[in-house]
């Protein structure tokens, strides 16, 4: 399987618009409605999530063919949730203050759809080159979502980008009343909508059959 | 591209176990070898918590110096009101008064109707954070609160003048409560009010303070956040709790008589 420039193009890439996890698949929504508060936390997310994709991808294919199939969803699982707790202690030790409010989930990237979804149908079948790309493609897509929500979610919910006050806020003399709503989980399904909406009306094809 | 070798029980076997063998040392590995700098983390943090709330922090301050220039931090029990070196066998600065709450043997249960702050159980010996001025006269007293707001604990520390009734400042720096309601208790705005607020009426006897609506008592009184009822309330039933005779109420007595040993 000799992978050739454009192929590791379209696996790189394509999850971004064409293919995004988030958007067509709707994998990984739990952690995009809980972590887009605030721009920094979203940022940190995003990393570890492509990190987590891209070297279970590896390993899993690294490994691929000696993965007896009876017991392959716990082979895949245990990289995981190595890799993942790795992340986690990494966070502690470097980003102490972004671990401390991502807390749990970090944990729950072993969770996210994204990753198992990945190993199960790319890493599987793929070399270790291929699949490494298709995991950071994958969390690319993921970021792109994620911080378009944040942005959003920040901007308006705090009038702030990265902790730095942009807008004025009118509880300090400013003109900006901040929409408190925003600042809750449940606002995070309304931004994605829109997101998916603006997507689809640029891509057409990804508009699923009426039933 | 899976063979049939790949399915027996010896190779099936095999994979697991070489595996859960490399993810074992993989992650402990990352545990051990991160746990000197994820503890001086969370030590850093509790100093800075500190400092803040005892109005010492600047974003330029250097907390490791400056807390070990003007910080001394004691443990005390608070069942016999003494001075100890060790609790458990950690000193003044590993112990951890919180850690120490959830332990049976190394906590009270709070008796039944005296848990208004909702605790459950109270830590037999307590850190206190003494801040003292050149000339070594008490300036700030730091201790730790906490009880239950809306959605978990709320944890904080409150920082007092050497009355021991006046608050200089208090930082809530751990809890889950609402984004822009109840978790405004960490707006700075909010937090300014507690400055010059006195927790006990005359003569010390009894707690004064009180988080309500439309303060009318400008000595005792601080108004409540809108729109988190219940998160005020536990913060004025916190203040309560901690203030009274169940906790810190005779040792602030007994400091306040200049009473403690090695004080």
């Amino acid at each position: 399987m000799a992978s050739s420039a454009k192929e590791m193009k379209e696996v790189l890439f394509g999850p971004i618009f064409a293919n995004n996890p988030i958007a067509l698949q709707i994998l990984g929504i739990c952690s995009a409605l809980a972590v887009t508060s605030k721009m920094e936390n979203t940022v940190v997310m995003c990393i570890a999530l492509t990190l987590v994709t891209a070297f279970s991808n590896l390993f899993i294919s690294m490994i691929r063919n000696h993965i007896p199939s009876s017991v392959r969803i716990i082979v895949q699982m245990t990289i995981i949730a190595s890799l993942v707790i790795v992340v986690d202690q990494v966070l502690r030790a470097y980003a102490y203050s972004v671990a401390k409010e991502l807390s749990v989930f970090v944990g729950l990237i072993i969770t996210n759809c994204i990753v198992m979804g990945r190993a199960e149908a790319f890493a599987m079948k793929s070399t270790p080159g291929l699949s490494f790309l298709d995991g950071i493609g994958n969390g690319l897509g993921y970021s792109v979502v994620l911080l378009f929500v944040g942005f959003i979610r920040e901007l308006f919910g705090s009038g702030s980008l990265f902790g730095t006050q942009i807008f004025a806020l009118a509880s300090e003399g400013g003109w900006y009343q901040p929409v408190g709503f925003l600042l809750f989980p449940p606002s995070a399904f309304f931004v994605i909508g829109a997101f998916i909406w603006i997507l689809r009306t640029f891509r057409p094809e990804q508009v699923e059959p009426k039933d | 591209m899976a063979s049939k070798k790949n399915e027996s029980l010896s190779k099936t076997l095999i994979v697991v176990v070489i595996l859960c063998l490399v993810c074992a040392i993989i992650v402990s590995g990352a545990a051990v070898g991160l746990k000197p700098i994820q503890q001086r983390n969370a030590a850093l943090d509790m100093q800075r918590n500190v400092l803040d709330a005892a109005g010492l922090l600047q974003p330029s301050t250097d907390v490791v110096t400056v807390f070990n220039e003007r910080v001394d931090t004691k443990l005390i029990n608070l069942n016999t009101l003494e001075v100890v070196e060790s609790a458990n066998d950690l000193g003044p600065v590993n112990y951890d008064p919180i850690a120490a709450a959830n332990k049976p043997a190394w906590s009270s249960k709070v008796p039944e109707g005296k848990d208004i702050a909702g605790i459950g159980s109270r830590e037999d010996v307590t850190k206190v954070y003494f801040i003292n001025d050149e000339q070594g006269d008490l300036q700030t007293l730091v201790l730790y609160i906490r009880g239950n707001g809306l959605w978990g604990t709320m944890y904080g520390l409150i920082a007092l003048e050497p009355d021991l009734s006046t608050v200089r400042s208090v930082n809530f720096y751990e809890h889950s409560e609402t984004p822009g309601l109840g978790g405004e208790i960490q707006n700075p705005k909010w937090v300014a009010q507690w400055e010059g607020k006195e927790i006990y009426g005359e003569n010390n006897e009894e707690v004064k303070f009180d988080v309500v609506k439309n303060p009318s008592d400008e000595n005792h009184d601080i108004d409540a956040l809108s729109g988190a009822t219940l998160t005020s309330n536990g913060v004025d039933y916190l203040i309560t709790y901690w203030f009274s005779d169940q906790a810190y109420g005779p040792l602030l007595d007994k400091i306040r008589k200049g009473e403690l040993n090695n004080g």
